[in-house]
């Protein structure tokens, strides 16, 4: 690279062409001129073969225990970070199991609302001949609403999302209705509330068989 | 010899303070250099850069809260218990087991208005292009504060225990749900998973590291306690010191350069 530039930008008409001539001769053909080629040919050779061994050898001494040192110190750091962020994850949690047997379905009236298991996120409703498990979760923000008899709905405190019996909202910005927790009858008769599956209405879900009981 | 006179060349004074007495320029500069605390500050500023109609001194402000809310803090710490069976009644017994109970009150005030503080601190650095190079990376650090002033609003806010403590931690943490990626019901979440088998669900999600759990719980009041007491404070701490250097080496305290 060095070479053609400066031999280009003087310009100067006899003795650009030979110095342009060299660079190629030595790579190319064997054109060259003969007091051009031992130049370049006989000292860089010996010299570089040398500097490359002192030079790679020096690295080996110097370069080789940094690199293994900061490659021992980068992994050491990775997975300390990873360890940490682990460690915020505990491996046993003190909360209620995602599967509850709930007792019989003739232990559910007709038209009422169970609030038993509303620690545990649920409601259980029988109400036109479905028993079905509704999450305590408002469909708004979160919150917990409240079943008021009286006024037979839920009512959120947070926001005052109102919900039928049958979970459908009604009133307040909640935007879609409660959503239910799968349910099924066990080996015993007892019914089995399982946390881990849900059905939304507003996804056509709760036309699935799992997400009531028929009595 | 005066008596101030023999404490100024007394060896106790010569070892605190390693200047003459700051009665001419260059003392005054010596002061400001040799000072731990006060190098952060610039050593001269100009008259009009600290004119109250220019900063409203909300910057200071905002720090004089910082520094409120640390002393009062510390001491409420004294009476605190971050446990469910605790926490509550430790807030109302606070009024009648220790004299001057309001120092919870100051905390509480204190925090509402360093929120107050910083918004209008942004908004006058703002106002009078204070963020322009080479202030830029300063603004950056700023906003760091600003976060981080937020976070701990809102750590602090559980604290109490109270019923608007559990509803509002509930629903604000409910956002860390819909993280892209991290919340397990957030965009490109279902991606992650192996085999079928989703890496990210409730029970391994941005939320669930937030409150220690699926749900607000005692492992989320724990966790917001270590939050708002110490790992946000000495954060601040450390973001607050660079964003004060920076304000000396960027040219000192707004205006033009």
């Amino acid at each position: 690279m060095a070479d053609p530039t400066p031999s280009n930008v003087p310009g100067t008409p006899p003795p650009a062409t030979p110095a342009a001539g060299t660079p190629t001769s030595t790579t190319t053909t064997p054109v060259a001129a003969a007091p051009a080629a031992p130049k370049p040919a006989a000292p860089p050779k010996p010299a570089a073969k040398k500097g490359d061994d002192r030079r790679g050898f020096l690295m080996g001494m110097i370069g080789s225990p940094f690199a293994a040192a900061w490659t021992f110190f980068s992994v050491t750091m990775v997975v300390w970070t990873l360890g940490t962020l682990r460690f915020l994850f505990p491996n046993v949690l003190a909360e209620p199991p995602s599967r509850v047997k709930i007792g019989l379905p003739e232990g559910y009236e007709e038209g009422k609302v169970v609030d038993k298991y509303k620690d545990q996120n649920f409601w259980v409703v029988r109400y036109n001949g479905e028993i079905y498990a509704l999450s305590t979760t408002c469909t708004h923000l979160g919150c917990t609403p409240n079943w008021l008899e009286s006024a037979q709905k839920f009512k959120c405190p947070c926001h005052g999302s109102g919900f039928y019996i049958t979970g459908i909202n009604f009133e307040g910005p909640a935007p879609r209705p409660l959503e239910r927790w799968a349910i099924s009858v066990g080996d015993d008769g007892q019914l089995l509330v399982d946390k881990s599956k849900k059905f939304q209405q507003e996804r056509g879900e709760w036309s699935n068989s799992e997400s009531f009981i028929k009595v | 010899m005066s008596v101030a006179d023999f404490i100024r060349n007394s060896q106790v004074w010569k070892s605190i303070f390693r200047h003459p007495a700051p009665r001419d320029r260059r003392n005054r500069v010596v002061v400001m250099l040799t000072n731990v605390f006060l190098h952060l500050h610039p050593v001269s500023v100009r008259k009009s850069g600290i004119a109250l109609s220019y900063t409203w001194c909300m910057g200071g402000l905002t720090f004089f809260m910082f520094l409120e809310l640390t002393i009062t803090g510390v001491l409420l710490m004294f009476y605190y218990r971050p446990t469910l069976e605790h926490a509550y009644n430790d807030i109302l017994l606070l009024r009648d087991v220790a004299t001057l109970g309001i120092l919870r009150e100051l905390h509480r005030w204190g925090a509402h208005a360093m929120v107050i503080t910083i918004w209008l601190h942004m908004y006058r650095v703002f106002l009078t292009g204070s963020y322009k190079p080479p202030r830029e990376f300063n603004w950056g650090v700023g906003v760091l504060l600003l976060v981080m002033t937020l976070l701990l609003s809102f750590t602090g806010y559980l604290l109490p225990w109270d019923q608007l403590a559990i509803w509002a931690i509930t629903v604000g943490s409910n956002m860390a749900r819909a993280t892209p990626f991290l919340g397990h019901e957030g965009p490109g979440a279902s991606f992650l998973q192996v085999g079928g088998v989703p890496l990210i669900h409730s029970g391994s999600d941005a939320r669930f590291l937030l409150l220690g759990g699926r749900f607000v719980s005692g492992d989320t009041l724990l966790r917001f306690y270590v939050l708002h007491c110490v790992a946000i404070p000495l954060a601040v701490g450390v973001l607050i010191a660079v964003h004060f250097w920076r304000v000396r080496k960027d040219g000192g305290i707004s205006g033009p350069l």
